[in-house]
């Protein structure tokens, strides 16, 4: 405060930051991006180290070895499968009880928003089959979770065979502290997500789905299991949950020390952790990793089933198999060794996992940048708006009075107060317009779908990307608008002003959004600072460029939004931030655009989930 | 000027019905930001039912509020929403009134010192008009009535409210030269949450210097100070009435909400609000009216659970102090820290509770961040008011020895 109370520095610095304002704003964006690439060098990339005691140092010898029996169940139950042509429940309950679980089902059922591409429907219902393991050693106070969602495809066979199979040889086991639970969902997420919110007697989604009639306890963990085949050569370990959340780190180092002591090769976002950190290659291949990472969380999918565990507290990972051309492979009871052994160890916890770090990014699997570390990078791209607003505050000031007024030249110019009634004044209309802009993005989409469908010849995915097409078009007329309303009085003092408060408006969001998923924070700020600080007005025609800018905070309207029906699990209520707005407004508009396309070239829909899973992706962003 | 403050007052109610009405109420009623242990509806709920049920409501330590507040709600609590409203409604009128008051007294002892020519020859332009004094009521009622602050502690049906409103009579009715009604409300406010006894200091400052009191007699201080003290022992055994049943401990019974902020770690936070009383005494003795605004600025920052609701009774009082604005240094820099703690309170309470993320570190960080944000602010307003008191007598346009533009050094 030293500096703020003495008037002779405090004229320094303002003359600094007036002068240099345009270099010290190159600068500090250069400096934020510089040091979000530097991420992946050493000094600020750190290996990983296991924190929780309980995990660390106890020793467990992995004795699975059912990889005949596994296979055998994969088979039966692909066969089962296609018999059927959906989940083979009966089957499944068989031989579940079979190797000695208790067994229960869930049915649920959910109208989609959008039709079903293959099948045309709306509404898709299924059924969640899970066994519990009961732990002979304690109350069922804590649960474990190994999952296996099972699309409408015939994938994941092999993953509900090994399932079975290590159900089989758990029950065998005498040390289990904690019950564990055998969950084969269907429909992917839906399935998993009906099953959570039924676990937690939430519901969130308006999923209908009959009471769950038997509970392990409280989830500690949960490992989601993708497998297609026989054998793999590697594998893919995702951790990128709903809205960019991620488990704790500890998890993925539990994953990471099974693999190596298993001699597994595991890869993040498919990609082989680099050897070499010291080199230049090193880092360079795990820059391809972070932003792979970034570009993942920034979505704010989950990518995998196991993301709709993270939002319930539970940590979790999804792993999978991948089977290329790579000549060395590994078969099931590798596999299956590495998950008991992670089992085994997350049996030992004696509290929820939590010593391990919650907000980090990945170079490599056994490399992280912490929070503390990435966080710069989003704060230099802010201060470049911090830096921006200063100026603006310090122009519009000038006006009225010296940079120091006390002994300084009396004000020669406007008189002050006036000027400044009329800026906040006539600022409140463009705010408010650019505010209800912003709502109608998030609500009007989903609410206008049903009415445009009615009336008009459209279904129901184009109505929605309509009816963002047109209040897009709407809010064309916004600039026509402050135009009138800033030019009337003062032109210059007019666009100063709202520059000002927009600029403070988009660096209030970004910091809010970078806080919550630091990847999407930072994409928006590395596209929207430079657009935000240079827009600038020149002649009278360009005048409402401020306003423009206040515009572009449509897409970002940081509100504290309430859910409709907020998660009452934990007896209060949740809290629902604009990154999931951001998803409704900008990503999933996005998203939807994407699926349209995908209508029409469906080759496009590459990977995992494939399109179905992909709608079901879409929505549940949207209705999170 | 009725017609305009009428008009405010609709606003604000529609804005609070509507929001009652809508699913926000309950979200807003559970944020912590909004509602302390203090002054939570939902405890005040808990204690109502307690009694129905023939229980000290005291019994469970839920309950923090005054036995008072449990008998006017006992009536009331099919009404809450609206009593609340009303309180606002009563604060936002108290002020403007006061405010009206205290305006007409500046001027009139600015002109009494214009024509005594108490003031260097160069301060024409830090002299106040009638002109720009006139809305500042208007403003003061917008201030308290339209703060979002207000309005959630409104809508999260904070007993922090109904303090506001002692407070604002305690206010008006200093203003008004009522010194047994000030200290009715004195003694009220203080009965429900122990800090408004510093405001006894300016307010008996006010009522000396607009000689209310005969300032010769001493012994006036002293009636004024006892008639309080017994108001105050009035109340509690009021409270002891209607409470019924005197239990062994029955101090924790009587002052339960004071009670709470002895625990021995916040007793030095306790203790704080009280360092500032009598510095603040001496050094704004001339100016009673801001030492009352710097002591709620410092009760609202230092008391323990502290809530919007009291930043809100402060911050309706900026507009009094218009005249100050072009002293404040800071005021971009620390408008800003306020506005981004107000944003960033609920996403970091999102990550230390829900998503279990970011830990409470994050939280703490931000409300001492937000406090210092309001103790810099605050220091300030206190500064600037000295600054212009200073150029008042001593000239606008200072030089020093040299002939070089003089710089003031605040000791």
């Amino acid at each position: 405060m030293g500096l703020l109370s003495d008037p002779v520095r405090r004229r320094a610095l303002a003359r600094l930051v007036l002068r240099l304002n345009a270099p010290l704003c190159v600068l500090s964006y250069v400096a934020g991006i510089a040091w979000f690439l530097a991420l992946v060098f050493p000094p600020l990339t750190q290996r990983t180290y296991m924190s929780e005691n309980a995990m660390g140092s106890t020793m467990v010898e992995e004795q699975f070895a059912g990889g005949d029996r596994a296979r055998a169940f994969a088979r039966d139950f692909a066969a089962h499968r296609k018999k059927s042509g959906a989940l083979p429940v009966a089957w499944l309950e068989r031989t579940m009880r079979s190797v000695g679980l208790e067994v229960y089902t869930q049915s649920f059922s959910r109208k989609l928003p959008f039709p079903d591409e293959t099948h045309e429907r709306y509404m898709v219902s299924g059924t969640n089959v899970y066994g519990i393991l009961r732990a002979p050693r304690a109350a069922s106070t804590e649960s474990l979770v190994l999952t296996v969602p099972c699309g409408s495809d015939s994938t994941n066979s092999q993953a509900v065979g090994l399932l079975l199979a290590l159900a089989a040889h758990f029950r065998g086991q005498i040390y289990w502290a904690k019950d564990i639970v055998f969950l084969v969902t269907e429909h992917d997420l839906l399935g998993t997500e009906a099953w959570l919110e039924a676990y937690h007697d939430v519901n969130v989604t308006g999923m209908q789905s009959s009471p769950l009639q038997g509970r392990a306890g409280a989830i500690q963990a949960a490992v989601a299991l993708e497998l297609s085949s026989d054998v793999v050569t590697s594998l893919d370990v995702a951790v990128e949950g709903l809205n960019g959340q991620l488990p704790n780190l500890d998890l993925l180092n539990l994953f990471q020390t099974f693999c190596q002591k298993g001699g597994l090769l595991c890869t993040l976002q498919g990609k082989l952790q680099p050897e070499d950190w010291t080199s230049l290659d090193g880092p360079l291949q795990g820059l391809q990793t972070l932003l792979l990472m970034v570009l993942r969380q920034a979505s704010g999918r989950p990518h995998g089933s196991h993301g709709l565990f993270l939002r319930y507290r539970v940590e979790a990972l999804t792993l999978r198999g991948i089977n290329s051309f790579r000549q060395y492979k590994y078969d099931l009871v590798a596999v299956g060794k590495a998950l008991e052994g992670m089992f085994r160890k997350l049996n030992h916890l004696l509290e929820r996992l939590h010593q391990s770090f919650f907000l980090y990014l990945l170079p490599g699997l056994s490399r992280f940048v912490s929070i503390g570390l990435y966080m710069p990078a989003v704060g230099f791209l802010l201060l470049v708006l911090g830096l921006k607003a200063l100026e603006l505050w310090m122009q519009l000031h000038e006006a009225g009075m010296g940079l120091e007024e006390p002994g300084g030249a009396p004000g020669p110019s406007v008189p002050l107060p006036p000027s400044q009634g009329v800026g906040l004044a006539s600022l409140v209309a463009p705010l408010l317009i650019s505010q209800a802009m912003g709502l109608a993005l998030y609500v009007l989409p989903v609410l206008g779908q049903h009415v445009a469908t009615q009336h008009f010849p459209v279904a129901e995915a184009e109505a929605v990307v309509l009816t963002l097409l047109a209040i897009y078009a709407a809010g064309l007329a916004l600039p026509h608008n402050t135009h009138r309303v800033v030019s009337t009085q003062a032109p210059d003092r007019g666009w100063m002003a709202l520059k000002l408060v927009a600029l403070i408006y988009l660096a209030l969001q970004l910091g809010c959004i970078a806080l919550t998923n630091f990847s999407l924070g930072f994409l928006l700020a590395t596209t929207m600072v430079p657009t935000a600080a240079l827009a600038k007005p020149h002649g009278p025609r360009l005048e409402c460029n401020g306003a423009i800018l206040a515009r572009c905070n449509l897409h970002l309207q940081v509100q504290a939004i309430l859910l409709p029906q907020p998660p009452k699990y934990l007896g209060l209520q949740s809290f629902v931030l604009v990154a999931r707005l951001e998803c409704s407004g900008v990503i999933s508009a996005h998203c939807k655009l994407r699926l349209l396309g995908s209508s029409a070239s469906p080759a496009s829909a590459s990977g995992v989930a494939g399109i179905t899973s992909m709608r079901h992706h879409t929505w549940l962003i949207l209705y999170f | 000027m009725a017609a305009p403050l009428v008009l405010v007052l609709v606003v604000a109610v529609t804005v609070r019905a509507a929001l009652f009405r809508s699913s926000l109420a309950e979200f807003i009623s559970e944020r912590v930001e909004v509602v302390s242990p203090l002054s939570s509806w939902k405890r005040v709920v808990e204690g109502l039912s307690l009694l129905d049920l023939g229980v000290s409501p005291y019994s469970g330590a839920v309950f923090h509020e005054t036995p008072l507040i449990i008998y006017l709600f006992h009536f009331l609590i099919d009404y809450a929403e609206l009593v609340f409203m009303i309180t606002d409604a009563l604060t936002a009128i108290a002020l403007y009134f006061a405010i009206q008051d205290f305006n007409k007294v500046v001027f009139k002892k600015q002109k009494l010192l214009l024509e005594l020519d108490q003031y260097a020859p160069d301060v024409a332009e830090l002299i106040r008009t009638p002109m720009e004094m006139r809305y500042i009521p208007l403003k003061v009622a917008l201030f308290y009535l339209l703060n979002p602050y207000t309005i959630l502690s409104c809508v999260a049906k904070s007993t922090c409210a109904i303090n506001n409103t002692l407070i604002a009579f305690f206010i008006l009715t200093t203003i008004k030269g009522s010194a047994f009604l000030s200290a009715i409300f004195l003694a009220l406010a203080t009965y429900q949450s122990l800090y408004p006894l510093t405001l006894f200091v300016p307010g008996l400052l006010y009522l000396l210097q607009t000689r209310h009191i005969n300032p010769n007699s001493a012994a006036a201080v002293h009636t004024c100070e006892n008639e309080e003290q017994s108001l105050l022992d009035l109340f509690l055994g009021v409270c002891h009435d209607v409470c019924g049943k005197p239990s062994g401990n029955h101090l924790p019974l009587l002052l339960p909400s004071q009670l709470l902020g002895f625990h021995p770690r916040s007793l030095w936070l306790y203790i704080n609000v009280f360092f500032y009383t009598i510095p603040l005494a001496i050094k704004l003795k001339e100016h009673p009216i801001f030492f009352m605004f710097i002591q709620i600025a410092v009760i609202a920052i230092f008391k323990s659970y502290p809530t919007v609701g009291d930043v809100a009774l402060y911050m309706a009082f900026f507009p009094v102090w218009n005249h100050l604005y072009r002293f404040l240094r800071n005021i971009f820099v620390l408008t800003c820290i306020i506005i981004v703690c107000s944003l960033l309170f609920p996403v970091l309470w999102h990550l230390w509770i829900y998503a279990g993320s970011a830990n409470s570190n994050f939280f703490y960080a931000i409300t001492l961040t937000f406090n210092v944000g309001q103790i810099l602010l605050i220091s300030d307003y206190f500064y600037a008011f000295l600054r212009r008191e200073y150029y008042l007598t001593h000239g606008l346009y200072l030089t020093a020895k040299d002939g070089t533009e003089a710089m003031l050094v605040l000791k």
